[in-house]
């Protein structure tokens, strides 16, 4: 058995509780298969989930793991790598976790560029609670609150995510899930907050009502949608119509929230000795 | 024999048919059970699609050198 299988997954939760052809088992594949390529040591990493079912890869990772409330998981995991800066935090979350219930804390952690990885599952739907719309839905879409189509348009969470200060911004989905192991960990090793999104397939919430009706159907979109960046640079308007970009947005330095804290710490505590 | 071996997990399996539709040499089908099947060894080049685009951690390549 494979390293990343026998090393990183709780053999006695398997098979896992996701849906034939989930997408969120081939992003949370990439994700294990990068931490292999790493090396890091299973002690070493903390996972943080909230609620969905891509936030129940904390059934089946397994590191230090804490699934947490509904798009809570980046408050959390900030409490953490305070506390513990020297653990490598990882964040898990879904579309309606992540930008949805949890889009405020999303903001905020990427304004401080805390050193956590958010990986965030971009299925377009709630699917543990039935396929409801979320803010990621593109426009149009069928979804179990939206018999005629979304109404509203959907949010780009790596230009979101950019705006509000994350120093490390990609894009993958799990069609092209060699690149994704590749973007997550270059994300793994950046020093500061770092933001993945996984395109990945519900084919139960969201395939069977937009005529994508099996997993391979769901692949076969991804696969004619996405574009990555270098190619897009040289597409014409018409070549860019409807496709999304896919690569790395943003690779950049800046103080990180930890280091910054705990040297401020230090200089008040070398300040009060000082004066005694 | 193939240069490669692959091994499926029957109990993981969930009959999806991604390994099977994106293996560029048509390598695997799905058995009477509805499970992921080696039909044409010879013809796997090893490229691993399959395994890395399985949700459900159910099929793995060996390498040439045994790994
Ligand atoms: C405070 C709160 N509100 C609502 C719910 C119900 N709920 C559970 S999962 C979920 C949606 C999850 O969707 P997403 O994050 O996209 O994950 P997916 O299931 O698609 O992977 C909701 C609304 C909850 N558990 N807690
Ligand atoms: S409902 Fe959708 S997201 Fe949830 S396990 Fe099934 S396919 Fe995956
Ligand atoms: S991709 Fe995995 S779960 Fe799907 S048929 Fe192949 S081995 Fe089975
Ligand atoms: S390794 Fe590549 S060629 Fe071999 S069975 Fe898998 S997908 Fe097909």
């Amino acid at each position: 058995m494979a390293t990343h299988v026998s090393e990183y997954l709780r053999l006695d939760k398997m098979p896992h509780i996701w849906c034939p052809g989930c997408g969120t088992g081939i992003i949370l594949g990439a994700v294990v298969r990068a931490i292999a390529k790493l090396g890091y040591k299973r002690d070493d990493v903390v996972v943080v989930t909230g609620i969905g079912c891509s936030s129940r890869t904390n059934a089946i990772i397994d590191f230090n793991t804490f699934q947490t409330t509904h798009g809570r998981a980046l408050s959390f995991a900030t409490g953490f790598k305070m506390a513990r800066p020297e653990m490598k935090v990882i964040v898990i979350t879904g579309d309606g976790d992540g930008s949805g219930i949890g889009g405020n804390h999303l903001i905020h952690t990427a304004r401080r560029n805390i050193d956590i990885t958010t990986i965030l599952v971009n299925n377009g739907i709630y699917g543990m609670t039935g396929g409801q719309y979320s803010p990621l839905t593109p426009r149009g879409c069928i979804a179990s609150t939206a018999a005629t189509g979304t109404m509203e348009p959907c949010f780009d969470m790596c230009e979101l995510v950019k705006a509000a200060g994350a120093t490390y911004v990609a894009r993958g989905t799990a069609y092209h899930a060699t690149m994704l192991e590749q973007l997550i960990a270059k994300a793994l090793e950046h020093h500061g907050f770092s933001f993945v999104e996984g395109i990945a397939q519900c084919p139960i919430g969201f395939g069977r009502r937009n005529n994508q009706k099996t997993p391979v159907d769901m692949l076969n979109w991804q696969k004619d949608h996405a574009i990555t960046i270098a190619a897009a640079a040289k597409a014409s308007p018409e070549e860019l119509a409807g496709k999304f970009l896919i690569g790395e947005f943003v690779n950049k330095e800046a103080p990180e929230f930890s280091d910054v804290y705990w040297e401020a710490s230090r200089k008040a505590q070398q300040k009060v000795k000082e004066a005694r | 024999m193939g240069k490669y071996t692959i091994k499926v997990q029957p109990k993981w399996c969930k009959s999806c048919g991604v390994c099977v539709a994106f293996c560029p040499k048509q390598v695997l089908v799905l058995d009477d059970a509805g499970k992921a099947s080696v039909q044409n060894l010879e013809a796997c080049i090893g490229c691993r699609l399959c395994e890395i685009r399985c949700s459900d951690f159910a099929i793995e390549v060996g390498g040439e050198n045994g790994e």
